[in-house]
Formats: C-alpha cells, sequence, structure tokens
C-alpha cells in the first residue's frame, strides 16, 4: 500500500478521462438539456487533450503500476494518442449530427469518454484480468452507442447484434484465458512467457490460444469473425460508425500484438499459422465482397475488414518490423478513415443524409475540394503511391517478407489489386460519371477542418515519412526488444 | 542550385500545378509556360552532362523513409536523354490540347503537370522505392486522363489500363523487397555494383520485374490494355503513353534487370526474344486490319517495343544502343502521329480510317508532316526509325540468327500497314462530302508538328548527338553484366554443396526468431 502514489501517478491520463467522464454525466444529469451535448462534447474534446498531453509528457519515470498489471510503455503511449485522437474527432465529427437527427442526448461525449478509458487500459494491460476489465469496458459503452438512435430499427439491429455477437466473443476469450491460466499458472503476461519458455507449449495451452484470437479477432472484425460489421456500421449512426472504424480498432489491434506477442514469443510457430490465415482471408474478402456493394458504410466496413487483414499480416511477422509497420499502418488508417467519414457526413441531400454510392456522382464538379479529397482517400486506402496508404501498406509487407511469409505477401498484394477495383469506381462514379444534384452547401466548419487535415496528411505522409517511423520504432521496441 | 538540380527538374512541375490551382483562369498559359521552362532546363542539363563518363551525374541523396532506404537522385546515359524527351513532348502536348480541350481544362492540365513530375522522377530515380513510388504514381493522374477526357469507353479503358499496369507492379514491389533484405539496402547503384543475388533467387526476381515491366512495353501477350487505353485518351493522353510511359518498361529493363540479374537475363534471354518476334509479327499483321486509326499506331507501338526488348536483351553494344534509341525515335515519331490523327480528328470527330480519303488535296502541309512520319515508321533509311531498328538487328544478329531473320520480315509488315494507312487517308479521290471543307493546318498545328519532322530527320542523319551521351553508359553497363555474370557462375559451381550446408542452418535461424 505504500507505493500506491507511484501507480496512480502512472495512471494520471486514465485517472483523467475516467474523473472527466463521470463528472460530465453528473452536469449531463443535472441540466437536462438536449442543447448540453455540444457543450459536453467540447469540454470532452479538451479532456482527451490534456490526457493526451500526460500520455506524451508523463509526471514519473515509473511506468509499471499494480504489479505488473498495467504498463506505460512506448507502445501503450503510440496507441494512446492515437486512440485519443480518434475518439476527439468522432466528437468534431459529430457536430450539428445529432442536433439535425433530433437524437442529441448528453450521453453520447460521457459513452464515448467511458469507451475511451476502456480502450486506454487495454493497450496498457499486461495481464489477462487487466486486459477483460478494460476490453468490457469499452465494449459496453460501444454496444450502447451503436444503438443510440433507438428510435431507429436499423440502430437497435445493430446494437443488438453487435451486444449479443461481442457477448459470445468475450466468453470465448475468457474461456481462452482460463485455459492459458490453467497451463501456465499465471495470468501476468511476462510470467506465462517464464512458464512457456521453461516447459514448453502443452496441448491444452494452443487451445487456449486459439480462444484469445477467437476472441481477439472478434474485436478487431477478422474473418471468420467479420459478420457483425457491416450491419453494425450500417445501422449505426454516422459518426459512431466513424469512431468504430478508429479508435476501437486501433486499440483491438494494440491489445492483440501485446497479448499475442508478449505472453507468446516462444508459441510464435502455434499462433503464427493461425494469424496468417485470419489475416489472408481477412485481406481476400475484404477486398472481394466490397465490389458489390452500394452502401458507402458497408462499403467501409468491407474496407475496414481488409485493412485489419493487412495490419495482422505485420503481427504475423512477430517482430520489430512488423510491429513498426503495424503501428505506421494504424495511424494513417486513423487519418485515412476520419477524412472518409467526414466525407460521407457531408453528404446531404435536401437536409437529408444519403449514403448510396450513386449519389456521389459527378461530385467532382458539384464540389471540386471535397471530391477531391474524397479520391485521396480512396486511392490512398488502395494503396497507391504516392499517397499514405501506400506506405503502410509498404512497411508492412517489408516485415512479412522479413520474416519469410511469401505466400501471404503474394496473396496480399493481390488482394490489394482486386481492391483497387472498388476504390477506384468511387474515384470513377465522382469524377467520370454525370453530375447528380449537389448536395447541401452549408458544410460546417468542422467537417471542412478533419477532412482537409487527412487529406493533407495523406498527400504529404510521404515528406514526413521519417519521424513517423522513428516513433513507430520506439513504440514497437517496447513491445519486441 | 547545380547540387539539387534535378530535385527543381523534377519538382518544377509540381510547382506549375500549384499555381494553375490559385489561378485556374490562366491554366493553359501556366501550363505551356511551365513545361517549356522545363523543357529548357533539360537541354540545359544535357549541355552539361558529361558523356564519356559513365558514372551518375547530379547526384544528391538525403534520408527520407528511415531504414536506410534514402531520396537518392542521379542521371548516366542511359537516363539523360528520356528526361529530355518527356520535357521535350511535354509541350506539344499542351499545345495540342489547346482548342481540343473545353471542360475542365484546369484540372487537366494539373494532371499533366503532375504527371510530368512523376514521370520525369522515374528516370532520376536512384533508389528502388523512390523508383516505384514515381513508376506507380505515373498511373493515377493518366487514370484520370484517360477517364475524364476518353472517347466513348473511357471507362473500361481506364480501369483497364490501371489494374494491368498494377497487378504487374505489384509483383515488383515484392522483389524489391526480398532485395532489400538480401542485400540490405534499396540504392541503385550499390545494388548494380555489388548484385549478389543466387541464380535461383535472381530467376524470380527477375521474373518480378518482368512482370511489371513487361505489362508497361507492352509485351505480347500482356499488350491488350495498349489498344484501348490510346484508342480512348484524348490526343496528348496518347502522345505520352506512346512516347514515354512505354519507354519507362525499356529503361526498366536496363537499369534493374540486365546489371542486377545477370545470370537470369542471360537465362531468360531466349524467352524475350520469342515473346519479341511474336509481338513484331503478330501485332503488325493486327496493325494491318485496324479500321480505327489509332488502334493501328497503338499496334504498330507494340510491334516497335519488339524490338526494343529484342535488342536489349541481345546484351550487345549495338543491341542496347539501338534499342535506347529505338526507344527515343519512337517516343518523337509515335507522338508525333498521334498528333497527327488528333489534327484530323478535331476536325471530323471520328478516328474511323474509312471515313477520310484524298486529303493531300485539301490538306497539303499535313499530307507532308504525316508522309515523314509514316515513313519514319516503317523505318526508313534518314530517318530516326531506321538507325534503332538497324542497330537492333545489328546487335542481335550477332547472337541469334533466326531471331533477326523473323524481326527483318516484320519490318517488310510494317511498311505495309503504315503506307495502307497512308494511301486510305491521304490518297485517293477526295469523293466524301464531308471532307470538302477541311482546312489544312493551322499556324498552331504547324508550330507543333514542323519541331517534330526536323526532329525526326535530323536523328535519322546524324544520329551522333545522343550516340554520345548512351555510348559510355551502354559500355559501361555490359562490362557490369558481364562481371556480375561471371560472378553468377562461380556462385553456381560451389552452390550445390552450399545447398546442402546452409539449408538445415537456415531452420535454426528460423526458430531462433522471436
Amino acid at each position: 500500500m505504500t507505493s500506491l502514489l507511484p501507480s496512480v501517478q502512472v495512471l494520471l491520463p486514465e485517472l483523467i478521462v475516467a474523473g472527466a467522464g463521470l463528472l460530465l454525466l453528473v452536469i449531463g444529469v443535472l441540466q437536462a438539456n438536449d442543447r448540453n451535448m455540444s457543450v459536453l462534447s467540447a469540454l470532452s474534446i479538451i479532456v482527451m487533450g490534456v490526457a493526451a498531453y500526460f500520455v506524451v509528457a508523463p509526471v514519473t519515470l515509473e511506468t509499471n503500476a499494480f504489479n505488473g498489471a498495467f504498463v506505460e510503455d512506448g507502445f501503450a503511449r503510440y496507441a494512446k494518442v492515437l486512440i485519443l485522437l480518434g475518439a476527439a474527432i468522432t466528437l468534431v465529427l459529430s457536430q450539428g449530427y445529432f442536433v439535425r437527427e433530433k437524437i442529441a442526448r448528453f450521453e453520447f461525449p460521457v459513452l464515448v469518454m467511458l469507451s475511451t478509458l476502456g480502450m486506454m487500459l487495454m493497450v496498457s494491460a499486461s495481464s489477462f484480468l487487466a486486459l477483460y476489465m478494460g476490453l468490457e469496458l469499452q465494449s459496453l459503452a460501444l454496444y450502447v452507442l451503436a444503438a443510440f438512435n433507438r428510435d431507429s430499427v436499423r440502430s437497435s439491429e445493430a446494437g443488438l447484434k453487435y451486444f449479443v455477437l461481442g457477448a459470445l466473443s468475450s466468453g470465448m476469450m475468457l474461456y481462452g484465458i482460463s485455459l492459458i491460466y490453467g497451463f501456465t499458472g499465471s495470468t501476468e503476461f511476462a510470467h506465462v512467457a517464464t512458464v512457456i519458455r521453461q516447459s514448453g507449449v502443452p496441448i491444452g495451452l494452443i487451445f487456449g490460444i486459439v480462444f484469445l484470437i477467437s476472441g481477439l479477432a472478434f474485436k478487431v472484425a477478422a474473418v471468420p469473425f467479420h459478420m457483425w460489421t457491416p450491419d453494425v456500421y450500417e445501422g449505426s449512426p454516422t459518426p459512431i460508425t466513424a469512431f468504430f472504424s478508429m479508435s476501437p480498432k486501433i486499440a483491438a489491434m494494440a491489445l492483440f500484438l501485446r497479448a499475442i506477442i508478449v505472453p507468446f514469443p516462444d508459441a510464435i510457430h502455434q499462433w503464427q499459422q493461425v494469424i496468417i490465415a485470419v489475416s489472408v482471408l481477412s485481406m481476400i474478402l475484404g477486398s472481394v465482397a466490397a465490389i458489390g456493394q452500394t452502401n458507402i458504410k458497408r462499403l467501409m466496413a468491407y474496407s475496414s475488414i481488409g485493412h485489419m487483414g493487412y495490419t495482422l499480416l505485420g503481427l504475423a511477422a512477430g517482430t520489430t518490423a512488423g510491429v513498426e509497420g503495424v503501428l505506421i499502418y494504424l495511424t494513417i488508417y486513423l487519418a485515412t478513415n476520419a477524412g472518409v467519414f467526414a466525407c460521407i457526413l457531408a453528404m446531404k441531400r435536401n437536409g437529408q443524409m444519403v449514403e448510396t454510392i450513386s449519389d456521389l456522382a459527378g461530385l467532382a464538379r458539384s464540389q471540386p475540394r471535397l471530391a477531391f479529397a474524397f479520391a485521396v482517400f480512396m486511392v490512398s486506402l488502395a494503396g497507391v503511391p504516392p499517397l499514405a496508404g501506400f506506405f503502410g501498406k509498404f512497411y508492412v509487407f517489408l516485415a512479412a517478407i522479413e520474416a519469410h511469409l511469401y505466400a501471404a505477401s503474394i496473396i496480399g498484394v493481390l488482394a490489394s489489386v482486386v481492391g483497387c477495383f472498388y476504390y477506384l469506381r468511387i474515384v470513377k462514379i465522382m469524377y467520370f460519371d454525370d453530375p447528380a444534384p449537389a448536395f447541401d452547401r452549408d458544410q460546417t466548419l468542422s467537417l471542412g477542418t478533419i477532412w482537409g487535415a487527412a487529406g493533407a496528411f495523406s498527400l504529404f505522409f510521404i515528406v514526413f515519412a521519417a519521424p513517423i517511423w522513428s516513433l513507430a520504432e520506439f513504440g514497437a521496441k517496447a513491445l519486441v526488444p | 542550385m547545380m547540387s539539387h538540380f534535378l530535385s527543381i527538374i523534377t519538382f518544377l512541375p509540381l510547382v506549375g500545378a500549384l499555381v494553375i490551382l490559385l489561378a485556374p483562369a490562366a491554366a493553359k498559359l501556366v501550363a505551356l509556360v511551365t513545361t517549356l521552362i522545363e523543357f529548357a532546363l533539360s537541354l540545359f542539363l544535357w549541355t552539361h552532362f558529361d558523356g564519356h563518363s559513365a558514372a551518375f551525374q547530379f547526384v544528391e541523396q538525403s534520408s527520407w523513409l528511415g531504414n536506410n532506404i534514402t531520396y537518392h537522385m542521379g542521371v548516366d546515359g542511359i537516363s539523360m536523354l528520356f528526361i529530355v524527351l518527356t520535357a521535350g513532348l511535354m509541350p506539344f502536348c499542351i499545345l495540342a490540347s489547346w482548342k481540343s480541350i473545353e471542360n475542365r481544362v484546369a484540372e487537366y492540365m494539373v494532371a499533366f503537370l503532375v504527371l510530368e513530375t512523376l514521370m520525369i522522377g522515374v528516370f532520376c530515380a536512384l533508389d528502388l522505392v523512390l523508383f516505384y513510388v514515381f513508376f506507380e504514381g505515373g498511373l493515377i493522374p493518366m487514370f484520370l486522363i484517360i477517364g475524364i477526357w476518353g472517347g466513348k469507353r473511357r471507362v473500361y479503358a481506364s480501369f483497364k489500363f490501371f489494374l494491368y499496369t498494377f497487378l504487374g507492379s505489384v509483383l515488383m514491389l515484392l522483389a524489391i523487397m526480398a532485395m532489400y533484405f538480401q542485400a540490405g539496402t534499396t540504392d541503385i547503384p550499390t545494388l548494380i555494383a555489388h548484385p549478389n543475388f543466387s541464380p535461383a533467387m535472381q530467376k524470380i526476381l527477375w521474373l518480378a520485374f518482368f512482370a511489371s515491366f513487361a505489362v508497361k512495353m507492352p509485351m505480347w501477350p500482356v499488350h491488350t490494355w495498349l489498344p484501348d487505353a490510346h484508342v480512348e485518351a484524348p490526343t496528348a493522353g496518347s502522345v505520352i503513353l506512346a512516347g514515354i510511359l512505354l519507354k519507362m518498361g525499356g529503361y526498366g529493363f536496363l537499369r534493374f534487370s540486365l546489371p542486377m540479374f545477370a545470370d537470369a537475363s542471360v537465362y531468360f534471354a531466349p524467352l524475350v526474344f520469342v515473346l519479341s518476334v511474336v509481338a513484331i509479327i503478330y501485332t503488325s499483321l493486327v496493325a494491318l486490319a485496324q479500321e480505327d486509326m489509332k488502334k493501328l499506331i497503338a499496334y504498330s507501338s507494340v510491334a516497335h517495343m519488339g524490338f526494343v526488348t529484342m535488342g536489349i536483351f541481345s546484351l550487345t553494344h549495338q543491341g542496347i544502343e539501338g534499342g535506347i534509341f529505338q526507344m527515343l525515335s519512337h517516343g518523337v515519331v509515335s507522338g508525333a502521329l498521334f498528333l497527327c490523327v488528333g489534327v484530323v480528328y478535331d476536325r471530323m470527330h471520328t478516328r474511323e480510317i474509312a471515313a477520310y480519303g484524298g486529303l493531300v488535296e485539301r490538306m497539303p502541309i499535313y499530307a507532308v508532316c504525316f508522309m515523314v512520319f509514316t515513313l519514319a515508321n516503317v523505318g526508313l533509311p534518314g530517318t530516326g526509325g531506321f538507325v534503332g531498328e538497324f542497330l537492333t538487328m545489328l546487335g542481335t544478329f550477332q547472337v541469334n540468327t533466326w531471331v533477326v531473320i523473323f524481326a527483318a520480315t516484320g519490318t517488310i509488315l510494317s511498311a505495309a500497314y503504315a503506307l495502307y494507312l497512308y494511301r486510305r487517308i491521304i490518297f485517293g479521290a477526295l469523293v466524301k462530302p464531308s471532307l470538302q471543307a477541311i482546312q489544312d493546318l493551322t499556324w498552331r498545328e504547324v508550330a507543333i508538328l514542323t519541331p517534330l519532322v526536323v526532329l525526326t530527320i535530323a536523328m535519322g542523319i546524324y544520329p551522333k548527338p545522343v550516340m554520345d551521351v548512351t555510348s559510355a553508359s551502354v559500355a559501361n553497363l555490359i562490362q557490369e553484366h558481364k562481371t556480375a555474370y561471371a560472378a553468377a557462375q562461380h556462385y553456381r559451381a560451389p552452390a550445390a554443396k552450399l545447398a546442402k550446408s546452409t539449408a538445415p542452418l537456415a531452420v535454426a535461424n528460423e526458430g531462433a526468431a522471436p
């Protein structure tokens, strides 16, 4: 008990988010008023900025808390900054949307804060129990968010589907954790690694690892645990879909990396095959299934499945370069998705949101700047140089080739060519087709800022790739020395 | 300024594109001025280029991606003239689009200027990753140029163009990564100087690079995207496609395949010969049957690129130099032919050969220009087309007589389709009423075609300035290839023993990896 204070200092960013979240909840309840939402959102953004500051500039040199169940290393810091950024972008994107759709409630920023807290705990978790706690905190908040538009059948369906399947996957993961505990006698990552190094990999432990991977694959929406993604993406209110595609994906992927690489470095031959299979299937499904989509949000769901496949390839490599590749990929993925969803939120005609891809026809003529940004994001997602997305794929494939995963790499690049087709189809619709009726012109400044900044990032990543690379390398070294 | 000259010349068009974004109304003028300055700079580069040295010149290097992948630029005798060709064709493209592009002019000019930056970058890059970024980046503006300003089936053509070339290139990307881990660097001069890849690995890498360059060239049987792209692209797009983009494939063979995979290049040379000969004869026959002018010229491009690949893989001095010369002269001649098609297309809005006939009566100046380019396309002595074809055949003759016998047959076929085209369009009686009022070249068109006529003939009579630049680098290239080939033979002899002893070691290493 004497050492509680250092622990608290390590947790400072999380404590700030938790305290502020509860405080906002109280304010919201006392001042129950729909217009409060934007004020509370603004406050939340400030809180996230403060938390991000303390993530980057920690107040203590201590990095462990709660007897090693919580670590604050370079890897966790990198992921946390991305998560906080994603959450803040979500709050910016939602400005105006909820009021317009008449579902503005003060719970929204509070729920985003609480799930963000869960994500921050996830990426720092260094024991299976801490991992599970963080995961459930973020998941429960996300289930509610998916069903946020409770009068809409689609939104409620999305929430329910997400909840049922999410609970199932949590159960599987818990079962896996109990098996791992049973065969190694510990839930601490470091201790599990020591036990495996000394006494090998019993068959029961492999079962545990597979169940763990299944649960984690569900959270990142990798094939064959991806079924929920298109429905949830389509049904949820668009800013919340944007949130799903950014922070939770990043947190889950960071968790995936830590929970596989740190405890099981000596079981790489066992889990590597599983990850490769999941990765290859995700890459293929993500690119093939998206071709037939007509709804832009559904298309983005399949796109995110494909992108998680590429990041998993970095995990499959299991090396420093692999982790580094994943971190860079996630950074680029965050920026591009933020941009895409800002563009989708700008798709509004006569005050109504539209979501079909054909609504974009001829956008290049009615709104050339928006169309250009959208095209940049699409080409970047397709992985064509010199845009950011290419470098994400580049670093991941570099790691995969280094780890001799040749077959998976070849399938991966071929899948990216197929994926290219549907990304380019959107460019084609915007630039080659005859114009559909123009979108409403009353663009809010916040949306423009987000797609403008994300577009600039995607275009000019090529210039500042080196600094991001060295940050990611620092983060990766914390995980795989 | 001289230390960053290549960066300036590469990114100047991008600056022009930014200016257009700020002042869209003056798009045409800004684009023309930018490309003219660019051309002047490229000529300045040529005059300061030392043709006696085979080393890379105007080199600049700075850190870029980490992982010792650097921003490394430089030119040698092989790449030097492609830069001049690129910069030289661009002003013609802008001028050719002056009247024919009416909608979205600013975007059009921006696309062309961005494309110019990427094309010049391809020829300057001295790092594999940097090369790849420029090489692939060029697809996006070309995709837009075909798709937005193209003809009726533009969407099909643009997608086919993009996906075909992208598919070829991603395999090259994996090969680049494999080379990086084998050699520890992606620096092109280092890789050329120390290409220590085992013969087995060389074959795989060679095939991966071949997948990319063969599509780009294009070689038979992966040429089918080219006729579609050419037919649907606007005139200037066709000029760039035929004049520059196709040359990147040949340039890639020279820069990477020959020096870096010397053993595999020798091993696969017969394959390249067969594909080249098929391309020369088969596509010439296909060209004979075409009803669309642009399609005919597109197929003739495939045939001419067959000479280039044949010459390059003869691995002789004449063959390689001929291949480079053929690429340069074809860049000028095919570009000019597409401009000629554009001239009548702007007037009649059809490319059907059958819609024309007897143009010589109404358009005598046009008939003369078209005649010069047609004869150059045939390879008549005294035109640029002859020198390249002759040298490639001369070089290949020393290696394989049969290949040249078939290739020479192809030149007869090229005379057949080119002159048949000319007869159907220019000669005969002017019977079609729609052609009665057709006007001869305007001053703008004369200004475009005259320099190209002069250049075509000059290249045919006095090719020395070109040879002066390329000769030393080609000699050096052959030397590097020979050294690397000899090294591979040493590698091969003890390789059988080594393979056994290293096999368990490799497994152990894999096991030790985390």
